[in-house]
């Protein structure tokens, strides 16, 4: 028998194996070094079951979109433009989608022209490419503390430095972003910009006034610093019109990036950079590099999305949606939070950020919720250092109301679970060494 | 050799458990293997769908690979005994005593194995007689560095080593956000290694010892799941005696807790050259980077032939 066999050459001293696993495992580039397996994020594998709410990704719920119609619109392009819109296309993405492009972004007052923008796949590759063409390892990158983990996935990728820098709840203060160039400059380093998300904030949810906005760009311009603005959610406000875009007060100055993830459906993959002409000319050529063009199909499909259906009016029911999740998930923090825990209440976007009560390891604490059948996304993900025990981003934008409010009364059971083993063990909160490296955030198709 | 299962077979991997993605991991490469064998099979997770399932198909054998919880307490063998489903792998009973420690270690140290000092305590009676009293009788008793870990998980999820009294307490909380009871255990220093035990048919045999060492020095969960942070030796360099010692305590170990057709026992061979049995795990990991299939290659076995060897063996449990 095949097994007997095998056995009886074992106990004959078979040649033995000395393996990692891995035969490329000393020449990956340094930059790979972060990619590993982390036990935070396989907790993240039970959050697409039923029974466990999820508040932890990111995805837009995008179930109410005219699918059908939408269907028929996508028929129609294939049956009429099928071998264009399926061919190689431009570098920088097609010009049809471009000058719409422009029309979108005219609703934060940015006055571009089609040539200033490079289409991108989603506005998560915008981002590498611009810290590509700017930022050589060792080099730093403000952010706001905290950031959105896939931009400090990127500068870490990009072996650059995050310095994070203060904000409160109007985001970024622009003293501090002084403070921080000067002093940094001083010490000899390169900042090669400031990344910011100035609208709906992920994750704190913060918005900033166009004061600070006004405020943030003087600054940026007396220290001579570049800014990078990321804008996904700046048409999902709840309450009031899109504000003026950083990119409207210093074309010169402010590298734009948008995205169609979130006002129409991510699976397209379609984002943009807005860039000064210089900065463009790089950036198309590094796009050709990568990957040769843009999803063709995707911006033939979007194109003709913007063209026959009312988006506006789309992007205005979408934030009717999240307006009523975003009051679930408020009114039932109230209902169900225990003493000591505060959170912001943004006006847009996805996200609630919610500091625990004094002790509390959101990390730590995370294999409880999941083990209550909740989870959410430890705020140390959105840091390059040690900082976010305290905090949790909430996502309010995928569950229904009714899940939302199940999520977070089950949260708050976890919190006091939580609270009493604390108690019991009297124990402070502790940074504890080596938590960083590993990637933490929930994978994209997370709920 | 057990007569060939013609029919279904229904690998079972995910659940809720904290080790989803590891038992989704494991599932997907048993799965595999057997379909490379030419057998019929169907990848089901363990939700409210699996009895209609496994109720639709004639004769199934079920093929579980799930980590922790429900997988290794016996819970899912009872379910599939209720159904009337034949499976891989061991009894509810089996299962249950292997996976709760204060019953296994006691059992296999009554067979003359040496096992460390150690504990399993709820975390009500750390509130009810007082935190600061018991860990200090646990410093007495057990002794620094020591390990503390959830008795309900595996993977190294929610193990911490500790070295001294004042980091017991974050230990303690991190343990406990997996389950409301942990193991402390003395902290043996020395070779980490891990023996399989397969019955391809019905006799128990141990498969090449696997030397673990993390290029970290740890093996945690990164280490376990990240191909080249870990080094692997099989079978391992050991001593004659040493590894016949360790083939000896995971046969042992196999049998005392009544375990069937596979199971992987976790050994730590201390500096002055003892096995020192630490547990062992009725549902192995079979990933990519797991140590069993590394032991079945040592063996020179074939691994997708070893799994229907295993159906085989479940289906015709007399054969």
């Amino acid at each position: 028998m095949k097994v007997r066999q095998a056995i009886r050459v074992a106990d004959s001293q078979p040649s033995r194996r000395d393996t990692r696993l891995d035969k490329y495992v000393e020449q990956y580039a340094a930059r790979a070094s972060g990619f590993q397996v982390s036990a935070v994020r396989a907790l993240f594998a039970v959050a697409n079951r039923p029974e466990v709410v999820s508040l932890a990704g990111g995805m837009p719920n995008i179930a109410d979109l005219p699918q059908f119609e939408i269907g028929a619109t996508i028929s129609k392009l294939i049956a009429e433009r099928g071998a264009q819109a399926m061919q190689y296309g431009s570098g920088q993405g097609e010009i049809f989608i471009r000058e719409k492009i422009v029309e979108v972004m005219a609703a934060e007052a940015i006055c571009a022209n089609a040539d200033d923008v490079v289409i991108t796949c989603g506005s998560q590759q915008g981002l590498d490419l611009v810290s590509r063409i700017f930022c050589d390892p060792g080099d730093v990158v403000l952010a706001e503390a905290p950031s959105y983990v896939g931009a400090l996935s990127i500068f870490g990728a990009n072996q650059c430095e995050v310095v994070h820098v203060e904000t409160d709840e109007l985001g970024i203060v622009p003293d501090a972003v002084r403070q921080a160039v000067t002093t940094l400059r001083a010490a000899g380093r390169k900042v090669k910009f400031c990344y910011t998300i100035p609208t709906f904030q992920n994750p704190t949810g913060s918005c900033q006034s166009v004061q600070r906005r006004q405020e943030l760009i003087a600054v940026a311009q007396e220290v001579d610093l570049l800014v990078l603005e990321d804008n996904p959610y700046g048409l999902l406000g709840f309450d009031r019109e899109p504000l003026v875009a950083l990119r409207a007060m210093d074309s010169e100055r402010v590298i734009y990036l948008g995205s169609f993830s979130k006002t129409f459906a991510p699976g397209f993959r379609v984002g943009w950079v807005c860039a000064p002409h210089a900065v463009r000319e790089k950036l198309v050529l590094l796009q050709e590099a990568a990957t040769l063009c843009p999803p063709v199909f995707s911006q033939f499909a979007i194109a003709e999305y913007l063209e026959n259906f009312d988006w506006r009016a789309q992007i205005r029911a979408f934030a009717d949606m999240y307006r009523e999740r975003r009051d679930a998930m408020l009114q039932a923090l109230v209902e169900h939070m225990p003493p000591g825990t505060t959170w912001t209440h943004p006006s847009g976007g996805f996200y609630v950020w919610l500091t625990l009560p004094d002790g509390l390891d959101s990390q730590a604490m995370l294999p409880r919720a999941v083990s209550a059948r909740v989870a959410y996304t430890p705020g140390t993900a959105f840091y390059a250092d040690e900082r976010g025990c305290e905090n949790i981003r909430l996502s309010f934008c995928y569950p229904t109301p009714a899940r939302i409010i199940e999520g977070v009364k089950r949260l708050g059971e976890a919190i006091r679970s939580e609270q009493e083993t604390h108690a019991i063990f009297r124990t402070e909160r502790t940074a504890r060494p080596g938590r960083h490296g590993a990637v933490i955030n929930p994978a994209p198709d997370i709920n | 050799m057990a007569t060939q299962h013609n029919g279904q077979i229904v690998v079972l991997a995910g659940g809720l458990s904290h080790e989803r993605e590891v038992s989704l991991r494991s599932g997907r490469r048993v799965a595999h293997a057997l379909r490379a064998q030419g057998r019929e099979v169907i990848e089901a997770d363990v939700n409210a769908d699996l009895v209609t399932l496994l109720r639709s198909i004639e004769n199934p054998v079920a093929f579980p690979l799930l980590h922790g919880g429900v997988g290794e307490d016996g819970g899912l063998g009872q379910v599939l005994e209720l159904l009337g489903v034949k499976y891989v792998g061991s009894s509810p009973d089996s299962a249950r005593r292997s996976f709760d420690k204060s019953i296994s270690a006691p059992l296999v140290a009554q067979a003359g194995v040496t096992v460390p000092k150690r504990a399993v305590l709820p975390q009500d009676l750390f509130r009810e007689l007082g935190a600061e009293q018991l860990i200090a009788a646990l410093g007495e008793q057990i002794g620094y560095p020591m390990m503390i870990k959830p008795v309900r998980s595996g993977s190294a999820l929610g193990a911490s080593r500790v070295d001294q009294p004042e980091d017991v307490p974050f230990a303690m909380v991190t343990a406990f956000s997996y389950g409301d009871l942990v193991i402390v255990e003395e902290f043996i220093t020395g070779r980490e290694v891990a023996v399989a035990v397969i019955e391809p048919d019905g006799k128990a045999m141990a498969l090449p010892i696997v030397e673990i060492i993390p290029t970290s020095g740890s093996y945690d969960y990164n280490a376990r799941y990240t191909a080249g942070m870990t080094r692997f030796v099989a079978p391992a360099e050991l001593a004659d005696h040493i590894a016949a010692r360790c083939a000896q305590i995971a046969l042992t170990a196999h049998q005392v807790l009544g375990l069937r057709h596979i199971s992987r026992a976790d050994i730590i061979i201390d500096t002055e050259g003892v096995p020192v049995f630490i547990e062992t795990n009725s549902a192995p990991g079979m990933t990519e980077t797991s140590l069993v299939p590394l032991a079945v290659e040592a063996a020179d076995l074939d691994f997708g032939e070893l799994c229907a060897q295993l159906v085989d063996s479940a289906a015709n449990p007399a054969a």
